[in-house]
């Protein structure tokens, strides 16, 4: 009897606790799947299930008062009932998109009020109820729990260590230095294997990031009309106007780079600076139109947020994600914020037929820089 | 009263029986039915975050059946005719047809952003509440960590999720993202090119955002929750200094059934109030936005509120780089993306060991300290609030800028400046309060609680009676505990020689630090002038005793 | 009418009287107010000398007679009766004073006396003259177009919603809520103070009436997610995540896990609150 497989014998944390008896007598055979032959103590050291009283009170201790309060939830829980009924009814009722002649964004305003405060209603009233429920409708007690020491035992970390020990003894492994260190060579390359089997999740970046597809006589276009401008339609000083490459309009890899501002002054007011950064610059006066228009890249040399704010009174670009400022009037030069660099500026120039051109590629890497820049 | 106890219906007793006869749950059972939790308002914080985690799965799920993580381009021809005609990817296209074609589906799609917040929120208030009872310490070192952990781990899945529609907003988040990871030495390129599969945007992102949204960092996020919330049962919940709170016991109520009742009530009180909020504050309109293009940008572009610190510290960094031999280190992204961040995280994942070392303390803690009562502690957590703080109001500098009529530039330089000035003073200002406080309490503890009541004494002096605190009180402002002075070079041992422990840099570091742990006010102000022929003082010298000596429930 | 006069005296009748006579007000109201800023009918029967008279009486003591500038303000000359018409029907001009910005206020000239001052200016040199309400409206222009040119080169100064922003020095971009649809036009094509100018050359009429359409649109729509936080973004949505969320679960927090009024229960063999 009392081989009956029982072992927890009233202690339920039987499994955590260490055992006492840590070894079979010697020699001995088990079958697999029986009983150990002799039964596993009990951890006297283990948590006791319950050291608060029995049984606790199950009666709150004003029924009168917890008769009204009960009706007071119920109250609450009917009114959930109801506004989970205007739910159902409203996503039934109110319909939205296509099928609804009407204007798409009121109806969607319709039902997301009606479906929403119903759900709403629905859900702070059971909060409510419930709220009610555990405040006024239970006996108010308090009880006492004790903790345990959460260090274990010395007898027991000692038996844990021996544990440990015997095993690892048993495996040999640090008796036999060749199986040892046979098997950390053979791990080493299955751990690298995940990092290996990533490589392909993208091209290495190359010279990539050192070019846009600007080319010597590309045309500038307008976004979103995707029109040739001639120096004629830049109009009068103070205008801007984003551009892109001609061609490229639905490629975004190309426009995340190639973007472009074209921006017209007054003659007179442009500055083409020679030196900047402590480094001499190539710039000279054909990289404008008639030293009134010039074309700088749109991309932030930040982070490469595109540079769309400009005050033409200060002739200041100003970028709306970290305040870089660039001077358009001087080789767009940082004044303030974060950017190092200035933004490259696009050698522009004008074709046979009179449009706006690039007269090649951007002489350095647009947008944010990078460790391989230079 | 009747204290009738339910019958447990035949049926329900055969499953149960059927149940236990596998798994043998009845003792494990009993013990979570009656394991006791504490009370106090400022420990079901971490359950916002725990319901809002779940309001997450739900909801996301319900969106995933809807969502198309991909960046292929389409035509839009749906309900939002304003938009009629533009090229878009799918993602942006379905959140749309979620919004404004699915019945239910703005609403969910706002519980989820409003849930997100929500999330983050509700950890950092945790954090918080956590930090300043001190209930980090011993044994609760881990589950600090983890705590962490599930911050990083939260903000990178909100940064992730709200990536997904593709919208302007967003899209100039990503290229944020990318135009950082692209200046990382040495392999930021590389990191840019494989995180986008190529140029950025390409087309891999989204859907590659969806998986690492959706699976990998739920995951995570579910795992550390469980291990979060079993280290917590098995450890314990802390409890506030209170009469008959000691450091071996929990007082409370059990599990079954008052935290489960409890427990339901908040759970629905948190859907609830995410679902008015999601109702009646609109969140997240990507229609506004517009589809992303990397041409765009709009005015007060700002990320989610809990990426707020990483775009205040990108605005106020000035500009610097560094070229040589052919290579540009751009210390304007690098410091900022690394520098307050890695303070704030290194920082808190090190304080509870810092603190330790510092005040050689290694007992179990299961009692909160009252914030006033760890001046040291309470001022560095109100110093890392204060450089939060700078940083964060910063990442709304043209929103600021715009709205209050201050110059854009002026706004930056006062937190170029702010920023070193405000945490160091906020430490000192919050460490002289709660020193001010102490004095308050020790005060209480040997004048007693002033009642109102005024006499005047024969010298014309006007004198309040006070009457004693009451042993619940007591037990409150009373359960300050001051660390031990350690390394200190003047501990000497009986040859005469200094503590090993004070030697050195490190020994030297050691014995400031612990000075600073061992400010405390043990006196109330005018001890010892012969007050006690006060009227009405009911002072005795058993308490004036237990004032001095700082001795309370230590072991 | 006997079925009113049966049910006057029901509780509801009074409540549908009311209504009645809300909707008869309002409907009475709609008719016969004007509009806003009607979209400009082109300048008609404009009295050059009329303008003149009052461009000297109230402009010229900045921009000098015959608006040739002074070192107050800027030379006319040129800049067209879209630029007067655009500044005085916002109210920037006359300007209080002289500074870096102006803002809109309210314009104590009448919309004929402006046209009267514009069509001078126009007289003076030329330049962009004021659309036509053609030109400027919104039926039937295309809002893809629009959204792709506002977000390409509008919203970094005026917000995706036309909520607005900051600029440089103290100076903002206005919010476009308040603006007519011949007013984004006429500042579109000359680019007041800070705003650079989109020509016709660059911004096509065409494009420039799909963006005003875009900017109408987008303001006149509804916000079905709730109120719509100012239309800025993130920032707001924060503030309420953590004041009305937050804040609103602490207090029931508070009222949850308060101090109940019925005294605690003696528990059986248990001398509870055991003080150590």
């Amino acid at each position: 009897m009392s081989e009956t497989h029982d072992p927890s014998a009233g202690n339920p944390l039987e499994g955590l606790a260490p055992q006492h008896e840590a070894e079979e007598p010697s020699g001995s055979r088990r079958v697999i799947g029986t009983p150990s032959p002799t039964p596993r103590a009990v951890d006297t050291k283990a948590p006791a299930p319950d050291e608060s009283p029995d049984y606790l009170p199950t009666d709150p201790s004003d029924p009168v008062a917890a008769k009204n309060a009960e009706r007071v939830a119920a109250l609450c829980f009917l009114v959930a009932f109801a506004a989970g009924v205007c739910f159902l009814i409203a996503y039934i009722g109110l319909e939205v998109g296509p099928y609804n002649s009407g204007n798409s964004v009121v109806a969607a305003l319709r039902s997301n009020y009606a479906l929403g405060s119903s759900l709403g209603v629905a859900l702070l009233a059971l909060g409510l109820g419930s709220m009610i429920w555990v405040r006024h409708l239970t006996p108010n007690i308090e009880i006492e729990e004790h903790r345990h020491v959460l260090k274990s035992e010395p007898q027991d970390r000692d038996a844990f260590k021996k544990d440990f020990a015997t095993g690892a003894a048993i495996t040999g492994i640090t008796k036999r230095p060749l199986l040892r260190r046979t098997m950390l060579i053979a791990t080493a390359p299955l751990a690298l294997a995940p990092l290996w089997l990533l490589r392909d999740l993208g091209p290495l970046p190359g010279t990539s990031l050192r070019h846009t597809v600007w080319k010597a006589g590309t045309r500038a276009v307008t976004l979103g009309g995707l029109r040739p401008l001639t120096p004629a339609d830049m109009g009068s000083p103070g205008s801007l106007i984003t551009v892109i490459p001609e061609g490229f309009q639905d490629d975004d890899d190309a426009l995340a780079k190639a973007g472009v501002i074209l921006i017209k002054f007054a003659p007179g007011q442009l500055h083409v600076p020679t030196i900047f950064d402590g480094k001499t610059q190539l710039y000279g006066m054909n990289w404008t139109v008639d030293n009134t228009i010039v074309a700088y890249s749109k991309i932030c040399t930040h982070v490469g947020c595109p540079v769309a704010l400009y005050e033409q009174t200060t002739h200041h670009i100003l970028c709306p994600c970290h305040q870089s400022t660039f001077d358009a009037s001087n080789g767009a030069n940082v004044v303030f914020g974060p950017a190092a660099r200035a933004l490259p500026q696009l050698p522009l120039g004008t074709n046979a037929e009179g449009f706006l051109v690039a007269l090649s590629d951007f002489t350095q890497p647009v947008g944010p820089s990078f460790w391989e820049r230079g | 009263m009747s204290d009738e106890l339910v019958k447990i219906p035949p049926a329900l007793d055969g499953v149960g029986g059927w149940i236990d006869d596998r798994f043998h749950l009845a003792g494990g059972a009993r013990v979570l039915m009656k394991k006791v939790f504490p009370d106090h308002w400022s420990f079901m914080l971490g359950e916002i975050a725990l319901w809002s985690f779940v309001i997450l799965l739900l909801t996301g799920t319900y969106l995933s059946l809807f969502f198309v993580p991909s960046a292929s381009p389409v035509v839009y021809h749906g309900s939002y005719t304003k938009l009629d005609g533009i090229t878009m990817s799918q993602a942006y296209q379905s959140t749309l047809n979620i919004s404004f074609d699915i019945r239910g589906g703005l609403l969910m799609r706002q519980i989820h952003h409003w849930a997100a917040d929500l999330f983050l929120v509700a950890i950092l208030a945790h954090m918080l509440r956590v930090f300043f009872t001190g209930a980090y310490r011993k044994p609760r070192e881990v589950n600090w960590l983890i705590g962490i952990t599930l911050l990083l781990l939260g903000m990178l899945e909100g940064l992730f999720g709200y990536s997904l529609p593709d919208d302007q907003l967003s899209g100039a988040g990503l290229r944020i993202f990318e135009g950082v990871l692209q200046g990382i030495p040495i392999v930021g390129t590389y990191l840019a090119f494989f995180l986008f599969g190529g140029a950025y945007p390409g087309t891999a992102i989204i859907p590659r955002l969806y998986i690492i949204h959706v699976l990998l960092i739920p995951g995570l996020i579910l795992g550390l929750i469980t291990a979060h919330l079993f280290i917590m049962f098995h450890q314990k919940h802390t409890q506030m200094p209170m009469k008959g709170n000691t450091e071996k016991n929990v007082v409370g109520q059990p599990f079954w059934p008052y935290f489960m009742l409890k427990g339901q009530a908040w759970f629905f009180f948190i859907f609830g109030a995410l679902v008015v909020l999601a109702t009646f504050a609109q969140i997240n309109p990507v229609w506004l936005y517009g589809p992303y293009t990397p041409l765009a940008i709009s005015s007060a572009s700002q990320p989610d509120w809990y990426m707020g610190i990483l775009e205040g510290s990108l605005r106020i960094m000035p500009a610097w780089e560094i070229n040589f031999l052919g290579h540009t280190l751009t210390l304007s992204v690098l410091i900022p993306f690394a520098v307050p961040l890695g303070i704030i995280f290194t920082g808190a994942m090190l304080w509870p060991f810092f603190e330790q070392w510092a005040t050689g303390d290694r007992q179990e803690h299961h009692i909160n300290d009252r914030p006033r009562n760890a001046p040291v502690r309470t001022g560095v957590g109100v110093a890392a609030m204060a450089f939060y703080g700078v940083l964060w109001a910063e990442g709304a500098n043209d929103v600021f800028a715009d709205k209050l009529s201050i110059p854009l530039y002026t706004i930056t330089w006062i937190a170029r400046v702010a920023i070193f000035v405000i945490p160091i003073g906020a430490y000192f200002v919050t460490k002289r309060i709660c020193l001010g406080l102490q004095r308050k309490d020790a005060e209480l503890l040997s004048h007693g609680v002033e009642i109102g009541i005024i006499h005047q004494l024969p010298n014309g002096e006007f004198v309040e009676e006070s009457r004693p605190l009451t042993e619940e009180e007591r037990a409150v402002v009373g359960s300050k505990q001051v660390p031990e002075a350690i390394a200190q070079p003047a501990q000497l041992d009986e040859n005469g020689i200094p503590a090993p422990a004070s030697k050195g840099l490190m020994g030297r570091a050691r014995g400031i630090a612990n000075r600073a742990f061992l400010e405390t006010v043990d006196e109330a102000p005018g001890h010892g002038n012969g007050h006690g022929d006060h009227e009405g003082h009911a002072v005795g010298e058993a308490e004036h005793a237990a004032v001095t000596s700082g001795d309370s429930d230590q072991h | 009418m006997s079925s009113i006069i049966a049910r006057r005296r029901r509780p509801a009748a009074g409540y549908a009287a009311v209504a009645g006579g809300l909707v008869v007000v309002g409907v009475l109201y709609g008719a016969l107010s004007g509009g806003g800023a009607s979209a400009a009918s082109g300048q008609q029967n404009t009295d050059i000398a009329q303008g003149k008279s009052l461009f000297n009486a109230s402009c010229s003591s900045c921009h000098g007679l015959g608006a040739q500038g002074t070192p107050q303000a800027p030379s006319l000359i040129g800049a067209g009766a879209a630029a007067v018409d655009f500044q005085m029907s916002t109210g920037r001009m006359p300007a209080k004073e002289s500074g870096a910005e102006n803002d809109r206020k309210p314009t104590d000239f009448t919309q004929q006396q402006i046209y009267d001052i514009a069509g001078y200016i126009q007289s003076l040199g030329g330049g962009p003259t004021v659309p036509t309400s053609s030109q400027v409206g919104t039926l039937g222009a295309d809002t893809a177009v629009g959204e792709e040119l506002y977000n390409g080169n509008c919203s970094a100064c005026h917000g995706f919603a036309g909520a607005g922003g900051a600029l440089t020095y103290g100076k903002s971009a206005p919010s476009l809520n308040a603006s007519t649809p011949t007013q984004i036009y006429e500042a579109m094509l000359t680019g007041p103070e800070a705003m650079p100018v989109f020509g016709d050359g660059t911004i096509t009429p065409k494009e420039k009436r799909d963006i005003v359409a875009y900017v109408i649109d987008t303001r006149n729509e509804a916000n079905p997610g709730g109120f719509s936080l100012g239309r800025i973004g993130p920032i707001t949505e924060g503030a309420v995540a953590w004041l009305a969320g937050l804040g609103f679960l602490v207090v029931i927090a508070m009222w949850l896990t308060a101090k109940r009024r019925d005294p605690v229960v003696e528990m059986p063999g248990d001398d509870q609150g055991d003080a150590q």
